[in-house]
């Protein structure tokens, strides 16, 4: 993955606008977090292949990045994202490392399901 | 070390084998025991990505299950059995198809012992998950005709309540394989080998003895 150039995470997004595509989205701190720290509150969230439309998208912020898609009736967000790559199915993929490397949050848009 | 007739190893995810348990997997495999790897996932909720990341979320389970079928190289298993679970979910899986699928393979390898986590000790809700099916199949089999059942155990609490490990192998013959496994699943732990290379080179006894000394606990049936 390489770290996030804004004019093409936003090509890409815009790319997938109006089109049925599949949603991957995924926070995480790992199931270790709370082992070894006792008082850190470790939570996570996960959906694989959720089928959405969207109407606009939009990668913005400083660095880390954020990137909302706008769907007919909500929203899909990340926040926290540093990397990304264009796969060779053609599949946005946009992660957010952490300061160690670790991943920590994972947006992806594909036309096709995700294994 | 006991000469067994076949040992069985369950673990969750690809990796899990290589810290714990593959010294002693090793020492099986040099003593001519036929050893099965049984492993639930691929690790495809891995967060260790390399740094710079050469892994992403989609690429890694080929990445791991390539790192998994190297480290058994290394430690000389010649079946190695992936079952295709997803990582993180095995505890949401139905419980009576997970024993079932573990009863399956007793049946099949007729293990004189078997080797997994300890449920309630074991930290990760795969871990846990993974070795309470496991507990429930040697469970159902009359007394007598059980496996040895090795367990792994590392929650904070588990020397307070279960006492301190009955078993303890020292692995250092075979601490060279044990590294190459641990090598083998560089996607996880290049960077922990980074901090630890010169701690080996220096032969830090506490790094030494981490290595060097794999602990089990018999599980009590109650």
């Amino acid at each position: 993955m390489d770290p996030v150039i804004l004019s093409e995470v936003q090509e890409a997004l815009d790319r997938f606008k109006e089109r049925e595509v599949y949603i991957h989205l995924e926070t995480t701190n790992g199931a270790y977090a709370s082992h070894n720290n006792e008082s850190f509150f470790s939570s996570g969230a996960y959906i694989r292949n959720a089928k959405v439309t969207y109407e606009r998208a939009k990668i913005t912020g400083e660095g880390p990045f954020r990137t909302g898609l706008k769907i007919p009736l909500g929203w899909v967000y990340a926040e926290g994202i540093t990397h990304f790559e264009i796969d060779d199915k053609g599949r946005l993929l946009l992660a957010g490392h952490d300061f160690n490397g670790k991943l920590a949050v994972a947006l992806e848009i594909s036309e096709t399901p995700f294994e | 070390m006991e000469k067994e007739r076949h040992v069985l190893v369950v673990f969750p995810h690809p990796d899990d084998e290589a810290f714990g348990v593959s010294g002693t997997i090793a020492s099986h495999v040099n003593m001519g025991t036929p050893v099965t790897y049984a492993c639930l996932t691929l690790g495809q909720m891995g967060r260790n990505m390399g740094n710079p990341p050469f892994a992403n979320r989609e690429n890694l389970p080929a990445i791991r299950k390539k790192e998994l079928k190297d480290a058994a190289r290394a430690m000389g298993i010649n079946d190695l059995r992936m079952l295709g679970f997803r990582d993180k979910t095995i505890e949401f899986e139905d419980e009576n198809m997970l024993s079932n699928l573990m009863s399956s393979l007793i049946t099949e390898l007729n293990p004189s012992l078997v080797i997994t986590f300890y449920p309630g000790y074991s930290v990760h809700p795969d871990h846990e998950a993974t070795g309470a099916a496991v507990v429930r199949a040697v469970e159902k089999i009359p007394e007598a005709d059980r496996p040895k059942l090795h367990c792994v155990a590392f929650s904070r609490n588990c020397v307070e309540e279960l006492g301190e490990p009955d078993i303890v192998y020292d692995i250092s013959a075979v601490a060279d394989i044990k590294l190459d496994a641990i090598r083998a699943h560089r996607s996880q732990t290049e960077l922990m080998l980074e901090e630890m290379a010169d701690k080996l080179k220096e032969k830090d006894p506490k790094t030494l003895a981490w290595i060097n000394n794999e602990r089990f606990w018999t599980y009590k049936f109650s």
